[in-house]
């Protein structure tokens, strides 16, 4: 029987944040405030589920379309790939993203922002990674919008993104900001990771190799799952 | 070397991009598994006692003859057609989550000892900037909790936050507590 690929591995320090960051409100009430309990990985973890193509259809990637008309906005394309820390491409992921509109309003009941609903954008999309590892949407982008968590709070323009990955131990929800938005500094969100570095691999690159003329601006995002360890010597 | 993303949280809106593979039912397309069904109902409940009515929760397990349906798991037992081991929900106004689901089989530990029958639980909700993970084990399995390796970690005090109340055949109960007194026990996996 060939050996078993070792554990994923732990974080590397502060690149991941704490659960109680105090700047973010709603972190205080629901941050555990017991250490957590280190397990070891079993079966249990190194498996998780996966989603074939029955999950995602056609256009699903394409966040402009399936509606009456084009969504009122900056048309932009969202490539990138996603990797394991080992720099192995994990093909046939499953994203899924979700947004605000170019006005910074959220298809949701909770969203009383005074911003335009968009009748031609919900925000909404899927697709799987190619065997490269490689995802492209294409979207508008999204605008800020105002919050409650603190006065004239306002959030950087983003977009959620949730990956499974191979494993439950993999499983990543995240947001992708844009470059030179000035609101980064000042978002408690963004800023709840400790690491400079780690927050900046939150940030889009512009990308002019992406950018498709005539037609939209591309931006770059690559997405890093955990990795596992080498194999353990018997 | 490449370092993992950092986690963000989802935020308010997560049902925008996360509804789409709602399954409240892991059994709607298993008909094999009509006479096992299980239901398991909860709540989320925050630092202060007040429900979480904007999150989500997912599970993740083996099916009765604790097999995973995933490429790893290369053991004897079949897979069920139909059953995936995931669910999703969001949780409702109250905090409540609902999966009608089916017991799990035992897996192996590391050590080759099976676990005690348990679910993989995952929550995720605004305030939470990375999920937590935990597991759901089965009141009415005693004698398999007491030998589990992993509950064995938990200092005993703080073992009870992982294991479903039987409250009748096939229906249990079990609340998510992020904060405070009766906080549920989160796994670094």
């Amino acid at each position: 029987m060939p050996p078993r690929p070792g554990p994923y591995r732990r974080p590397y320090w502060d690149t991941q944040p704490p659960y109680r960051f105090d700047p973010y409100g709603s972190t205080q009430l629901r941050a555990p405030s017991q250490p957590l309990i280190a397990l070891p990985q079993s079966i249990s973890e190194l498996t998780g589920p996966t989603f074939g193509p029955e999950f995602v259809r056609d256009g699903d990637n394409d966040l402009t379309a399936g509606h009456g008309g084009e969504p009122i906005g900056e048309r932009i394309l969202v490539t990138g790939r996603v990797l394991d820390e080992n720099g192995r491409p994990v093909p046939h992921a499953l994203i899924e993203i979700w947004q605000a509109n170019a006005a910074g309003r959220y298809v949701h009941k909770r969203d009383q922002h005074d911003a335009p609903l968009d009748p031609n954008f919900t925000g909404d999309g899927r697709t799987l990674t190619d065997a490269q590892g490689r995802y492209q949407f294409k979207t508008i982008k999204p605008g800020a919008y105002p919050w409650r968590n603190h006065h004239n709070a306002w959030r950087p323009q983003h977009i959620h993104f949730s990956l499974f990955g191979n494993a439950y131990a993999t499983r990543l929800v995240t947001q992708m900001y844009f470059p030179g938005d000035p609101l980064l500094a000042f978002d408690p969100i963004f800023n709840c990771v400790p690491d400079a570095k780690a927050r900046d691999r939150l940030i889009a690159t512009f990308d002019w190799a992406t950018t498709s003329p005539e037609y939209a601006l591309g931006y770059q995002f690559d997405i890093v799952l955990r990795g596992r360890d080498a194999t353990p010597m018997e | 070397m490449l370092y993992a993303t950092a986690s963000q949280t989802v935020g308010p809106y997560l049902h925008i991009g996360l509804a789409a593979l709602d399954c409240a039912d892991l059994t709607a397309d298993a008909p094999d598994l009509a006479g096992q069904r299980i239901v398991i109902e909860g709540r989320v409940i925050d630092g202060r006692g007040e429900p979480v009515p904007d999150g989500m929760v997912e599970i993740w397990q083996a099916n009765p003859a604790g097999r995973y349906r995933h490429e790893e798991d290369t053991g004897d037992a079949p897979l069920v057609p139909g059953f995936t081991g995931f669910g999703r929900v969001p949780t409702g106004p109250d905090g409540g989550f609902r999966f009608v689901t089916v017991k799990p089989g035992p897996v192996p530990d590391l050590a080759g000892d099976l676990q005690a029958p348990h679910i993989m639980v995952s929550v995720f909700t605004r305030g939470l900037v990375k999920h937590v993970a935990t597991r759901l084990y089965f009141g009415d399995e005693a004698a398999a909790n007491a030998a589990d390796s992993v509950l064995g970690l938990v200092p005993p005090a703080r073992r009870a936050t992982l294991v479903a109340d039987a409250t009748a055949p096939g229906s249990y109960r079990w609340n998510v507590v992020l904060q405070g007194a009766d906080e549920t026990v989160f796994f670094d996996i």
